[in-house]
This record gives C-alpha cells, sequence and structure tokens, in this order.
C-alpha cells in the first residue's frame, strides 16, 4: 500500500515549527533543511540546473559546520557570511525564475505531494478507498481529517515518490476510477456538510485503452457538473502541477488557489512543443507562451490566490509549504463555512459564468 | 487518408497530439471525389444530395456548421445569436505564429467569427435551441467564444423552457486561450448542472471527431447521447494513447459504436435518421 511507503521530504524536515519570529526561523529552518537536503542525496543528486550553485553553496556551509565541529575552530563569521550569500543568492534566483524553470520546480523530485502534505498538515486522516464501480485508484487519494482544526473530506492527486510508489499511482496520472472516486466520496462530505479540500498535482488523465473504455471524458465531465452544485465549501489548491483536464476533473470549487511556483494549463509544455515544433525542444518556450504560471493566472483571473512558499520553494522546507497551505484554508473556510448552501452554489456560478467572459467582445 | 497533426488542439494527457483529416485532403474540389470509406469515386452532386454521404458506403463526410444546420433544420426557421462574439486573445499567445494574426485570417477565410454557431431554430415543427460546432475553424476547438457561446445556448433554452441541442465537432479545447478554454469545460457543465437540475432536455449530438476537453466537458453531459456512424470520440488523441502505452490499438478504437458498445453513447443514428430521432426524442419527453 502506498501508505507504508515513506515519504523523505516530509519526514525529514526539521521538526521545529516557525512560530514567533517567522523571518529568522524562517531562514534558519530553510538552511537546515538545506544541509539535510545536501547530507542526503549529495549537491548534484536531485539539483535541477538553476538550483546548482545554491547547492554548491550549500555545501561549503555544510563543511564548515562538520569542521567547526570535528577540529572545535571558531568558523562562525565564515559560515553567517555563507549563510547570507545563500540567502540573497535564492533570493535572486526564486524572484526570477522563467515560466519553463518553474515548470521544473513544480514537478521537482522532493517537492512535497499530497500524502506528505495530510502527513504534514491534516490530523485524524482516515482514507477511504474506491469508487464502488470498478476499483481503487490510487493516483487520486481521499479521505476525512482535519485541517487547522476543520472537518474536512480531502481529494488529492499522488504522484508516488520511489519507483514503486510512483507505478502503484501511475505518477499521478488518474483512471476515470480515480474521478469516480472523488466524486463519490465529495457526494458523501456534502450529505453531512464537511467542506471538501483538493489538492491538485497532475500531469493529466491517463491516457491508455483502459482509461477510454471506461469513458475518462464521462467522468471529468460528470464532476465538472456535479461539483459545481454540491452544497458544501469546496476548496482547490494547485500545489505542483495543473495539466488540463485531469487537473480540472477535481478542480472546480468556491476557491482556486496555487502554490507560487505551481503550473497549470491546458495542456503541458511538451504536449504544446509537440503539436507547434514536433517534439518537446520548444518546451520552455511551450510555457513562456501558456502563461501558466500562478502570477499569470492571478492576473487573469483565473485563481483567487497565490500561496507563498517557503524561500527556495516548496521542497526546500515542506513544513513551512504545509502551514502556508494550512493558513490558507483556515482563513477560506472561515469565510465560506456561514454562508448557506444556495448563496455558495450561485456564488460558485457566477464565478465560473464570469471566467473568460472579459476576453471575447462584438466584432 | 493523409493524417496530419492539428495546429490548435489542446487534448489531455501528457502529450496534445491528435489525428485529423483535413476537409480538403477529404473533399477535394471538382466533379468527382474519392470516398475516404470505401475508395471509390463518386460524383460530388451525389454525395451532397445525399446529405454529405457516400452513396455506396454511407461514410459520413464531415459538414460545416453551416451545412449541418441547413440539413438539421426546418427551412428557414434557424436565428442564428450571438453571431459576432470574437476572441480578444486573452493571453497574447505567441508561438511559432501570433494567435491574433491566425484568427484574424481564418475569420477571413471562413467568413465565421469563430468554432461555433448557435441560435433558435426548429426540428420537424419542434423549437429548440441549437449549437453547432466548427471544425473548419480552427479544429473546431473551445475557447473563450465557444464556451461563452455554448453557455449563454443552455441559458436561453432554460429560461425559455426550450430543449437544447449540441452537434460536437471539436478537437477540444484551444490551445491558444491556454487555461482560459480549460475554464469553458468548468462553465459550460456548470450551465448544464443547472439546466438539469431545472428538467430541461438536453440532447448531444457527437460527429467526426469529438475529443479532448469538448467529450471531457458538455458533449457527455447529454439525457441522451446519439454520435454519427463511425465517428471518433474519445478524450485523448489515438497518437498520444499509442505513445504511452506502446501496443496497437484495436480495430475501431474510440469510433461511435466502440463507445456504443462501452456504454457511453445511446444511440448511434445516422445523417438521414437524425432529424426525426431528435424530434422523437423531444415529444418523448413532452418538451
Ligand atoms: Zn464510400
Amino acid at each position: 500500500m502506498a501508505k507504508q511507503v515513506k515519504r523523505k521530504a516530509a519526514t525529514q524536515a526539521p521538526a521545529h515549527k516557525t512560530v514567533a519570529e517567522p523571518q529568522a526561523q524562517a531562514v534558519e529552518s530553510t538552511l537546515l533543511e538545506a544541509e539535510t537536503l545536501a547530507l542526503r542525496a549529495g549537491p548534484a543528486g536531485m539539483a535541477l540546473e538553476f538550483e546548482k550553485p545554491i547547492l554548491k553553496l550549500e555545501r561549503q556551509i555544510l563543511d564548515l559546520v562538520q569542521l567547526q565541529e570535528q577540529k572545535g575552530v571558531d568558523y562562525n563569521t565564515e559560515i553567517r557570511q555563507l549563510r547570507d550569500n545563500l540567502t540573497s543568492l535564492l533570493k535572486k534566483t526564486y524572484q526570477n525564475l522563467s515560466a519553463w524553470e518553474t515548470v521544473q520546480v513544480a514537478r521537482h523530485p522532493a517537492r512535497p505531494q499530497t500524502r506528505d502534505y495530510i502527513d504534514l498538515l491534516v490530523t485524524d486522516f482516515d482514507e477511504l478507498h474506491g469508487d464502488r464501480k470498478f476499483g481503487d485508484d490510487l493516483a487520486i487519494v481521499t479521505g476525512t481529517g482535519r485541517i487547522a482544526g476543520h472537518k474536512v473530506m480531502l481529494v488529492g492527486h499522488h504522484k508516488g515518490r520511489d519507483t514503486r510508489e510512483k507505478i502503484a499511482c501511475n505518477f499521478g496520472c488518474a483512471h476515470p476510477e480515480g474521478y469516480r472516486k472523488a466524486l463519490a466520496k465529495m457526494q458523501f462530505a456534502a450529505k453531512f456538510k464537511l467542506p471538501i479540500v483538493t489538492f491538485i498535482d497532475t500531469q493529466g488523465a491517463y491516457p491508455g485503452l483502459g482509461s477510454e473504455e471506461r469513458g475518462v471524458a464521462e467522468a471529468i465531465a460528470v464532476n465538472l457538473r456535479e461539483m459545481a452544485l454540491l452544497p458544501t465549501p469546496i476548496i482547490c489548491i494547485v500545489i505542483g502541477e495543473g495539466g488540463s483536464g485531469g487537473a480540472l476533473g477535481i478542480g472546480v470549487g468556491d476557491r482556486l488557489a496555487m502554490m507560487e511556483f505551481a503550473w497549470y494549463s491546458v495542456i503541458s509544455p511538451e504536449g504544446c512543443s509537440g503539436i507547434l515544433w514536433k517534439g518537446s525542444q520548444n518546451a520552455p518556450d511551450a510555457a513562456e507562451a501558456l502563461k501558466l504560471t500562478s502570477r499569470h493566472l492571478k492576473s487573469l483571473g483565473v485563481i483567487d490566490e497565490i500561496i507563498r512558499e517557503p524561500l527556495g520553494g516548496a521542497h526546500r522546507n515542506p513544513r513551512a509549504a504545509a502551514d502556508a497551505i494550512e493558513r490558507y484554508i483556515d482563513r477560506t473556510l472561515r469565510e465560506l463555512k456561514p454562508l448557506s448552501a444556495e448563496k455558495l452554489t450561485d456564488t460558485r456560478y457566477d464565478r465560473l459564468r464570469k471566467l473568460g467572459a472579459d476576453t471575447i467582445e462584438v466584432a | 487518408m493523409a493524417e496530419i497533426t492539428s495546429p490548435t488542439v489542446a487534448t489531455s494527457g501528457l502529450q496534445g497530439n491528435f489525428v485529423q483529416t483535413r476537409k480538403h485532403v477529404d473533399v477535394p474540389e471538382g466533379l468527382w471525389l474519392k470516398c475516404a470509406g470505401c475508395g471509390e469515386m463518386i460524383f460530388r452532386k451525389d454525395m451532397e444530395e445525399n446529405l454529405h454521404t457516400c452513396p455506396g458506403c454511407d461514410h459520413h463526410f464531415r459538414l460545416s456548421a453551416r451545412q449541418r444546420i441547413k440539413i438539421l433544420t426546418d427551412d428557414g426557421s434557424f436565428e442564428e445569436t450571438n453571431a459576432s462574439l470574437v476572441s480578444r486573445d486573452p493571453i497574447s499567445f505567441s508561438a511559432k505564429k501570433a494567435y491574433k494574426q491566425q484568427i484574424a485570417a481564418i475569420r477571413q477565410a471562413t467568413g465565421s467569427c469563430d468554432a461555433l454557431v448557435s441560435g433558435k431554430a426548429f426540428i420537424k415543427g419542434r423549437p429548440l435551441m441549437l449549437a453547432v460546432m466548427d471544425f473548419d475553424f480552427l479544429a473546431g476547438s473551445m475557447g473563450a467564444v465557444v464556451g461563452e457561446k455554448i453557455t449563454r445556448s443552455i441559458e436561453k433554452a432554460l429560461a425559455d423552457k426550450l430543449p437544447l441541442v449540441i452537434v460536437s465537432c471539436s478537437g477540444g479545447a484551444r490551445m491558444q486561450e491556454s487555461t482560459i478554454s480549460l475554464m469553458q469545460m468548468a462553465k459550460t457543465s456548470a450551465a448544464l448542472a443547472r439546466f438539469h437540475a431545472a428538467g430541461g432536455l438536453f440532447v448531444s449530438v457527437l460527429t467526426d471527431p469529438t475529443t479532448g476537453g469538448t467529450t471531457a466537458s458538455f458533449a457527455m453531459l447529454g439525457d441522451v447521447i446519439f454520435a454519427e456512424p463511425k465517428a471518433m470520440i474519445g478524450f485523448a488523441g489515438p497518437r498520444t494513447i499509442a505513445n504511452t502505452i506502446r501496443v496497437e490499438l484495436p480495430e475501431g478504437f474510440q469510433r461511435a459504436e466502440f463507445l456504443l458498445q462501452k456504454g457511453f453513447v445511446d444511440r448511434i443514428v445516422p445523417r438521414r435518421e437524425l432529424r426525426s430521432q431528435i424530434a422523437r426524442t423531444i415529444d418523448y419527453c413532452g418538451k
């Protein structure tokens, strides 16, 4: 079972939690996380190309810290200097990510996934399996639990961390039974007025024989229709990749938020490149053209909010990323829970109804 | 039959390739044409008088939206609505070529504003709201204009208590409007949710091809779903699937008959029977 698979990024996150001084704490925990990362994988282990200078600096810090411990020599001044350099380098790098670099961060092998966030921010999680029709698709995780004290139904794509888990959940590409499982659990939630939280993280629905035979298009379509009218609050958050209809299939709600370095688009950059340039080599150009970053989608009015990630991305500090998500959900549920079902679904319709309306005109 | 990759359509999945047969390959100008179904040379005039089907093998040739409306509705009954809605190029899409120039050129060439024609019409005397997708305009892809026109058709049918008929012919969501296109799937489906809740009758007609985001939204949400014979209907394009699973796809995969067998289409309706089939369904539902 996928649940037993250890999820390293989350479990090895530093134990202490940001409380009083977010600024100072954030820097320290970033470094500690960075140090564990460097220790675990080595600087090149999981590094994206543009992360390499960062990891090199981290390795230098780590070596100095170790040297200091071993030899009892005081390198604190040097370490502090290097840490300052690291912070500015992280800031400089992550404030200027290209669309394609953002896609790479969203796909980072150490980026927290749905089950990591379940470990980090959901208490009393009870996973609920199966669509009662065909099977249990592990590409979508569903279950009840508490977030910031609120009882919720959680629905999220899960890609898997190691090879075995990735295969078990099809790299987060759901079959129709995944979407039908999600709907069954969401209908259960609506019956008992449990708010629904969805975590979107998929390259798309699974394009395969069984998926088509069992009607993946119908499964997604029905979810879009039913989610529009479910009489309970629905919050959708793109935590990593938002690939087309497969993402939207659990993405209709009262609020749509995106993690800062997530992407969301009608097609993957590789797919777009394949269509326009007959190959994936122009994926960086396609990523730019598709306007798929959280900043673009906020200015287009497609999403309501960007959830800021810790310095250097969620994979550097899953704990801080989870805290940011938790704060967003808590605040938003406080807004939505007092609303009547009618008010909720009317407002939800108005929100959907407006999408794209200002992008057309009478010739 | 020449296979080309659609320049415009984003289906779901890891790759967006979508195989289509271009109209001009199917139907070259001239007195005679080669039928894509049986390979025989047939008289264009015979084909056209036969509702654009092959007199020999019943191959259904693809129709433009205007041709479809002409053969489906009572003579002179169609009143077009929202005819001049055009896209404002929401994300200033430019890769290889600029979307703005691309649609300007297609508007010029086709005389259409976008990939869907909608309005009020009568079929065998029954009034209804009709929306027909147009494959000639960027592979019938759904961007904000198509999404908006479908939604307005649904809302108009709801307000006037009319049955709704949508004829799909589309490669899916329109890549050049990215997430705005994607959101049209949610918008049209939400409008249908209200329409269904209010007891409206929605007849969804699937024609060759109906794929991607079109299938995964309104097209699969009919109270009844009719399909033309042999129409390709699916979510991911066959090439995408073949590239992913690396096996040969079975004969007839993603054709209307395959979907009928798998339980996702109610009836295969030949083109010559579509008018009476829709009229009968409307009568049956007391609409
Ligand atoms: Zn023929």
